[in-house]
């Protein structure tokens, strides 16, 4: 068996650990959503389809509540994720100005870059205001963010 | 651990602490950790093992220490000096006994008798920048847990209930519903299965009281809870925390495990039969509406978070139908000190109606952004000298409640902050967020930032905030753009009260609140951008040239 399919069985049996754990009860929908966008990166239709399956629910509530919250992704991420936040603090720091910056060298916000590298994303205050403006750069807050230390960033990982 | 157990445990901590010569306190909330906090502290931890003096002095990562602005923060508990903005090669000079070399550090300390420490009066964050969040010990040292003994030993449901409605404790969301008087709606139902939540949603954009509270103290927060279940007869908790809060995450799961191991939290508190109580986290997905109390009952049930019809009220029926009580962090952090000192000693701070302190999330245009605690009462002028001025620029407006509260102009800041003066200007208290703007913002595009917000957020059940945030967001779109006439203006007027007075809940309620301020208190601005299609803060860019005034 590859590598790859071995990782893909596991995260399976992950997954349906998770849901046990909670008895399969469509209570813990959010929960389970939680951590099959952990193992997966994103929710694919068929992956919602399962859930809905497993936890007895109709795939339209599945889909409605995973269409619901913003933390889910119905689409692959990028590489990269840059999370610009637009919180009141940030945004009258110049949260916008880092915004254009990211669109005008890789996506539009909300999507990715179509080599599949990099995708931006925005976010509504992630409680970092002493820092603002702050961007989330794959995981990690960076503090008082200026177009210029996005550029650095983007020039490091290859982004012409 | 029986309560004699955690008698014991205390003295046996604190006498270990006051053997160590120094304790070196290392900020590790969010905002230190990205300034490169764990850096510092893993280059102190060398140093003083380079030293040898591994057993005198002791490195500690604590909570939030509230100069955000200056990360990383490190406290040099022995002599009381606090530094900022420190870096790993900060690490010798600074645990130096040479007074040259400590001299170095001087461009970095700060002064704690500077009016940002001075002013604060400090309940809910007594603890935070003080313990380590992640160790059980550091809390039960500062007396943790011992209010939980103090309830089940020598005081009944009802005492607890009313102690808490003598302290005048009223909710720190936002709203500011007397804590005590929804504890006893809870605690009259019938004996039946009951739930306490704690609402750790914090989604208004420019807060991060309850963020830092959990980060900094997470077993406060449980210690509450778990009184709060006493109280009213509860057997689970839960805790629903917003998904981007990673590291609170983790260390209320840390503290959660800590408990139970401990028998603080779990089937056998204090090892007696008599009272259990569990803790369960619900992490949020992300949406704003979720802060409302029927919204977020949905959504710990798995579905989407949108509101209900109330009453019921969650006290009646809440959780699975069951009677509920829901609090905010900032309320439950509040409730040991209640209960170890007593109601009567909380209600000697603050004003006549609102009781105790406040902690606020100070940001924006100001040279100190951080967390602080000030009694209630205080006005938001002594607030805003705390954060210090910027030099050169002149303040314009503060902004409290995030998209639900109102924008306070420079006129009014003399104005206490309690929950009625606040309202009584047309903003509210909110969780707590206060933002600083200063004349390079434009307050219609501040009022279209959060109408913008609101609009995103609005779940979509009921019209008037559905479609309403949009009318008037495109209303405030075309303003910012110089394409708004004066009928507009009355549009937006009109839609501000038909939303406040017929939308389902408190979000489309109080959308219009930043349009209806910044029209009260800046028309000026309004109209430069309608008539003279003019930005007065040069920050909007118009689609039409400015016209000539002519004289």
């Amino acid at each position: 068996m590859s590598t790859v399919a071995a990782v893909k069985d596991n995260r399976e049996k992950m997954l349906d650990r998770a849901m046990s754990r909670h008895q399969y009860s469509g209570d813990a929908l959010i929960e389970v959503l939680h951590t099959a966008q952990e193992l997966y990166g994103f929710l694919s239709r068929p992956l919602l389809k399962t859930i809905a399956h497993k936890l007895r629910l109709p795939p339209s509530r599945v889909l409605g509540v995973a269409t619901f919250y913003h933390f889910f992704s119905l689409k692959p991420k990028g590489e990269h994720t840059f999370v610009v936040c637009l919180g009141t603090a940030c945004y009258v720091a110049g949260g916008l100005g880092l915004i254009g910056k990211l669109e005008r060298r890789c996506a539009k916000a909300g999507q990715t870059t179509p080599d599949g590298k990099v995708s931006v994303e925005t976010a509504r205050c992630i409680g970092s205001c002493g820092l603002a403006p702050a961007v989330i750069y794959d995981g990690t807050v960076m503090a008082r963010v200026t177009p210029e230390t996005l550029d650095a960033e983007l020039n490091k990982i290859g982004v012409k | 651990m029986t309560t004699e157990e955690l008698a014991a445990k205390q003295e046996e901590e604190v006498a270990r602490q006051a053997k160590l010569k120094n304790r070196i306190l290392c900020c590790t909330a969010a905002g230190c950790i990205s300034c490169g906090a764990d850096n510092v502290r893993q280059a102190l931890t060398a140093e003083i093992a380079k030293q040898g003096k591994a057993s005198e002095v002791e490195v500690c990562g604590t909570g939030c220490m509230g100069m955000c602005g200056r990360g990383p923060l490190v406290l040099s508990s022995a002599d009381r000096q606090l530094y900022g903005n420190l870096t790993a090669a900060d690490a010798a000079p600074l645990l130096s006994q040479d007074p040259a070399e400590k001299k170095t550090l001087d461009a970095k300390a700060i002064d704690l008798n500077a009016p940002f420490f001075a002013r604060q009066v400090k309940v809910v964050l007594a603890n935070s920048g003080r313990v380590d969040p992640e160790k059980l010990n550091d809390y039960i040292a500062v007396g943790g847990y011992g209010s939980l003994a103090k309830a089940l030993e020598d005081m009944t449901a009802k005492d607890v209930v009313e102690q808490v409605k003598k302290s005048g404790l009223r909710g720190r969301g936002g709203a500011g519903y007397p804590t005590g008087l929804k504890w006893e709606l809870v605690a009259r139902q019938v004996p039946t299965t009951k739930y306490v939540v704690c609402n750790a949603d914090e989604g208004d954009p420019g807060a991060f009281m309850d963020r830092s509270v959990l980060e900094g103290d997470p077993h406060r927060v449980l210690e509450g809870m778990a009184i709060a279940g006493y109280a009213v007869g509860a057997k689970q908790g839960y805790i629903y925390v917003r998904g981007e809060y990673g590291l609170a995450i983790q260390r209320l799961q840390t503290a959660i495990k800590q408990a139970e191991r401990e028998h603080l939290l779990g089937s056998r508190i204090f090892e007696q039969g008599n009272f259990q109580f569990r803790i369960d986290l619900r992490i949020g997905a992300g949406a704003f509406v979720c802060g409302e109390e029927t919204a977020l009952i949905a959504s710990i049930e798995g579905k989407r978070g949108q509101p209900r019809q109330r009453p019921p009220y969650p006290p009646a029926s809440g959780l699975w139908g069951a009677p509920t009580l829901i609090n905010n962090v900032e309320t439950y952090a509040n409730i040991p000190t209640i209960i170890e000192r007593g109601g009567d000693w909380f209600a000697g701070i603050g004003t006549p109606t609102s009781k105790g302190t406040k902690v606020f999330a100070l940001a924006g245009k100001i040279a100190n952004p951080g967390l602080i605690e000030v009694p209630m009462g205080m006005t938001l002028r002594e607030i805003l000298e705390m954060g210090g001025e910027i030099p050169n620029r002149k303040l314009k407006a503060a902004q409290t409640g995030g998209p639900s509260g109102g924008c306070i102009p420079q006129q009014l800041l003399d104005t206490p902050v309690d929950y009625e003066s606040l309202a009584k200007i047309g903003s509210i208290m909110g969780s707590g967020g206060l933002i600083v703007m200063d004349e390079t913002s434009c307050m219609v595009d501040v009022a279209r930032f959060f109408m913008e917000f609101c609009m995103d957020e609005s779940c979509g059940k009921c019209i008037p905030c559905r479609a309403g945030t949009i009318q008037m967001h495109d209303i405030l779109e075309r303003i910012t753009a110089g394409d708004a006439t004066e009928e507009d203006l009355e549009t937006l007027k009109g839609l501000a009260q038909l939303l406040r007075e017929t939308s389902l809940c408190g979000l489309g309620q109080t959308a219009p609140n930043p349009v209806v301020s910044t029209l009260k208190y800046f028309p000026e601005e309004y109209e430069a951008h309608i008539r003279e299609k003019r930005c007065p803060a040069g920050h909007c860019q118009m689609t039409h040239e400015p016209e000539e005034v002519t004289a």
